[in-house]
């Protein structure tokens, strides 16, 4: 990649994805959770959760949060942050929509967490 | 440049200086933990409830392990220090692992003592201090037999009445007279005695013991098999707890010079004869007083945070500590000195139909000494006039009535704890004080018991202060806290589940987003509680016309199947009454080398169980099945899971009635109903009960007249022997019987309830009188559950077989060779 700006990788439709629902996109640093909230916002998260690595996207959403199915730990798909009195924090990345399509910023998304 | 801070030991007093460090000078330091314990940092003074079985460890857990992600904290689990190099200022762990420090924090803690007597090491001897310790009583007590703790003080007595829980017959060796002499004078000794004892726990004080006895070395490695005590007398023991006291364990830091006598010495500012070394904890000793309860753990903690964040200013000074056991259904509470003095009176109250007994021990119109037993409300009060060594004279007349009295007012149930000051500790587990509780009251408008422990941790561990908590909840919202009225389904909506069921069919409400919207919901689309209650909710209500919402069921409803811990999930196909064949285990075995299924598990409820199956499989897996005439299992449903069979007349001699043919017959008429929460079925041939279906949420046991229908069972985290519904003639009744008392549960049952509180909580009669005996009602009801499974019986493993939610077993993208590419 040589261009300047910022590179976004298009990984599918929006509506490839249900309403209060996510799908999972492999990468060589592990599976992302992409979730689509009711009023069609865009998030991606690394798909393990901060508390046992449970599968983030299988969980159920609502609002901008998601409750993981293995013990209930609630995430902000914002911030990735454990809401509630549970700590911990998982990784975000950029991610907006185009004409229907999803675009992830590249960058991020192969960058090693620090 | 960040400062290295090195912390040796994890446990409850160092995570809390981290904690506050972290709070005051989040940047300041580098911090690497290293932890001879295999995991993160966790609420030690939890583990007997752990033990009885009323926690998990991840109950227990204070730290997890995102908080040191966030905080950039480097954690060594099972990492045990053995070199501390102050010279060139690094440690050395076991493993290997060297680490320089700016600044050490030692907090190695204690370690049990151990009754120095003939057999201490047999297998079968343990001490109680950690989880390990745990996790070994837990195993010797899953196969029953006797277990002798020796130590009758706080820790001994948890552990007892722990292992009494597990089903062990347990005895408590107690060497002084009364059991808690430290914490307790010799009347509270005695009635928490009787208290122990009507646990059916055995109790000998005096007891000294000799020395234990092991099996025979010539039949196996020697085991621990009975205690013998100084008098001669021999009590059989499997299992040996010693719970009589701990040390500080200082080796670590004698052998690096740091000077010790009990403990680690330390000043008033933590800092040892090093001063760029901390220590804190169990391991250290002040004035030449050593530590065990975690209130003054938490102050040295306070203090060492400070100083090393450049405050030189605060200094642990001991104070009194209260004392409360951690046993169910005991209330215990203990402060101060009480022993008897000339110069020290006493006020005593006694009310022994009650169990009650109340002692304050004061010496110049001042708090010295409280004992409270049975009735332990008023205990924070006067802990508090303790430590202010408040003057008492002017209320000393009626100070033993606590401080609804001392007020002079009528006697107001929240008077004790508007009494308390701000800074009065509620929660001892999470150290919560009254002003943290009642400002976040206001600052979030909490409104339950449940908003407060979210907010403040506050009786989320041991729950020993829920009273109080409730208390404050009162004080501070006054007639609008009712903890008796109907508890919101969540926080998205302050109706029950009941309203919401009643308002469904009242308002005819046939989509969540109509429901939240006529009922008011709080937030835009419910949470992960709410919808898949709604959910079930308007399936059960509107059977045929409710459009099913995956997004509201739980991953397990929603891709049939049940999620593993890795993220992979187990195959449950149905056989019918538990009956196999040939052709079926054929096929699962060709399907399990063609997957390669990595674990075939026959379960409880007579299935067999392919676990560690990949979520992509799932559709093939199951097609594979379908091919070989299986269908959905549902063993991931709240819905009719198994009907578990004996083989009854068809070859046992016992047999009565044709019991695995009817429990074929039950699990095709009512395979695929979704219900409140999972339900299990049992069909015994005979009284003998094979096919254990007197724990079943519904059971059937054949006798030579016909059927015996029984219910409301549970063999989970209750065990409950079922009610006996009714005696029924003939099969067909059977039916009809049952498939009333499943659509009842059904209309009636709160999404997540099991049969058997259900039962409870509407009463067994009414329900008898509704499916069996009222003979139009009961066929109204098999009616509609006739009706409902039209709409039931598609097996969603041939849908998805067949491409329906096919998003959700593929990946959105693949990028894996994306990086190649770049």
């Amino acid at each position: 990649m040589t261009l300047m700006e910022k590179a976004w990788i298009d990984i599918g439709a929006l509506d490839d994805i249900p309403r209060l629902g996510a799908r999972v996109v492999k990468t060589p640093l592990g599976c992302l959770a992409v979730f689509r909230a009711e009023n069609d916002e865009i998030f991606a998260l690394d798909d393990r959760c901060p508390h046992k690595n449970g599968p983030l996207s299988q969980g159920i959403v609502h609002g901008r949060t998601v409750t993981c199915p293995l013990h209930n730990w609630v995430i902000s798909l914002e911030s990735g942050k454990a809401q509630g009195s549970d700590e911990g924090q998982v990784r975000t990345f950029g991610i907006r929509v185009d004409s229907g399509r999803i675009l992830i910023d590249a960058d991020a998304l192969f960058a090693r967490p620090d | 440049m960040k400062q290295k801070l090195v912390v040796i030991g994890n446990g409850m007093a160092p995570g809390r200086a981290l904690e506050k460090l972290f709070e005051i000078a989040p940047d300041a330091y580098d911090v690497t933990i290293f932890n001879a314990e295999p995991r993160v940092n966790y609420d030690r003074i939890m583990l007997s409830p752990v033990l009885s079985g009323e926690k998990t460890f991840e109950d227990i857990v204070i730290h997890g392990d995102g908080w040191y992600v966030e905080r950039g904290i480097t954690l060594y689990k099972g990492h045990k220090i053995v070199e501390i190099d102050r010279a060139a200022k690094t440690v050395r762990s076991e493993p290997g692992e060297v680490a320089s420090y700016d600044k050490l924090i030692i907090a190695t803690g204690s370690m049990p003592f151990v009754l120095p007597v003939p057999g201490h090491d047999l297998a079968g001897v343990l001490t109680y201090r950690d989880l390990d310790d745990v996790h070994a009583m837990l195993l010797a007590a899953r196969t029953g037999g006797r277990a002798v703790v020796i130590g009758g003080g706080l820790l001994g007595l948890e552990a007892a009445a722990g292992l009494k829980e597990q089903g062990m017959d347990v005895t408590v060796l107690h060497l002084m007279p009364t059991l808690m002499e430290r914490q307790l004078d010799v009347a509270a000794g005695h009635l928490l005695q009787k208290a122990v004892e009507a646990r059916g726990i055995r109790v000998i004080t005096k007891a000294n013991t000799k020395q234990l006895i092991g099996s025979d070395i010539r039949l196996g490695p020697s085991r621990v098999i009975s205690v013998e005590l100084e008098d001669g007398t021999q009590i059989p023991a499997d299992l040996v707890v010693m719970a009589i006291g701990i040390r500080p364990s200082v080796a670590l830091a004698k052998e690096a010079g740091i000077a010790c006598k009990r403990g680690i010495l330390v000043d008033a500012d933590m800092r040892t004869s090093d001063p760029d070394i901390f220590a804190l904890g169990e391991c250290v000793e002040v004035d030449g007083q050593v530590f065990g309860l975690v209130a003054p753990l938490y102050e040295m903690a306070g203090v060492a945070a400070s100083h090393l964040a450049g405050d030189a200013e605060p200094r642990f000074v001991p104070s009194a500590t209260a004392t409360k056991l951690k046993v169910t259904g005991i209330n215990l509470f203990s402060a101060g000195d009480f022993a008897d003095a000339k110069d020290r009176q006493e006020i005593v109250l006694r009310d022994a139909a009650r169990g009650i007994y109340k002692r304050l021990v004061l010496k110049d119109d001042r708090l010295i000494g409280v004992v409270m037993y049975g009735e332990t409300t008023d205990g924070a009060w006067f802990f508090d006039l303790l430590r202010k060594s408040t003057d008492i004279a002017p209320m000393r007349d009626t100070l033993i009535f606590g401080p609804s009295f001392a007020a002079g007012g009528p006697a107001d149930p929240t008077a004790a704890v508007a009494a308390l000051p701000d800074e009065a500790e509620i929660c001892g587990c999470n150290g919560v004080c009254k002003g943290k509780i009642t400002g976040a009251i206001d600052a979030f408008s909490l409104t339950s018991l449940d908003d407060v422990r979210a907010r403040t941790k506050a009786s989320a561990s041991c729950g020993s202060c829920t009273g109080l908590v409730e208390q404050i909840l009162k004080l501070k919202l006054g007639d609008r806290y009712n903890p008796t009225a109907v508890q919101p389904m969540c926080g998205c909506t302050h109706l029950g589940h009941d309203d919401v069921r009643r308002l469904i069919v009242a308002q005819e409400l046939k989509s969540i987003p109509a429901l939240m919207q006529a009922l008011e919901w709080k937030t835009s689309c419910g949470c992960a509680r709410c919808r898949p209650a709604l959910n079930y909710y308007l399936l059960s209500t509107w059977p045929g016309e409710y459009q099913d919402d995956g997004q509201s069921r739980f991953i397990n409803e929603r891709v049939h199947a049940n999620i593993q811990k890795d993220g992979t999930y187990s195959v449950v196909p149905r056989m019918w009454g538990g009956m196999t064949s040939a052709k079926e285990l054929r096929a699962i075995a060709d399907i399990v080398d063609k997957f390669a299924i990595p674990s075939v598990k026959v379960t409880g409820g007579q299935r067999i169980d392919l676990l560690g199956v990949r979520k992509e499989d799932l559709p093939a897996v199951w097609s594979d099945l379908n091919d070989a005439g299986m269908v959905s299992g549902a063993a991931y449903a709240k819905g009719l899971r198994t009907v578990k069979t004996c083989v009854g007349t068809d070859w046992c001699r016992f047999g009565t009635q044709d019991s695995t043919g009817l429990g074929i017959r039950i699990e095709r008429f009512m395979w695929g109903s979704w219900t409140p929460a999972k339900v299990k079925m049992g069909v015994s041939g005979c009284p003998r009960n094979c096919a254990e279906a007197t724990c079943k949420d519904v059971g059937v046991i054949c006798v030579e007249s016909g059927y015996d229908i029984h219910f409301a069972g549970a063999a989970g985290l209750d065990v409950k022997q079922t009610e006996l519904l009714g005696h029924v003639d003939t099969e067909d009744e059977v039916i009809e019987v049952i498939a009333a008392l499943v659509q009842l549960y059904r209309e009636q049952g709160r999404y997540l309830e099991r049969i058997y509180k259900w039962a409870k909580r509407v009463g067994i009669d009414s329900i008898r009188q509704h499916v069996l005996d009222d003979l139009e009602r009961r066929r109204a009801l098999h009616d509609r559950f006739v009706f409902s499974q039209k709409f039931a019986q598609i097996d969603p493993w041939a849908e998805r077989a067949q491409g329906k939610d096919a998003h959700e077993f593929r990946p959105l993208a693949d990028l894996t060779r994306a990086e190649a590419a770049e």
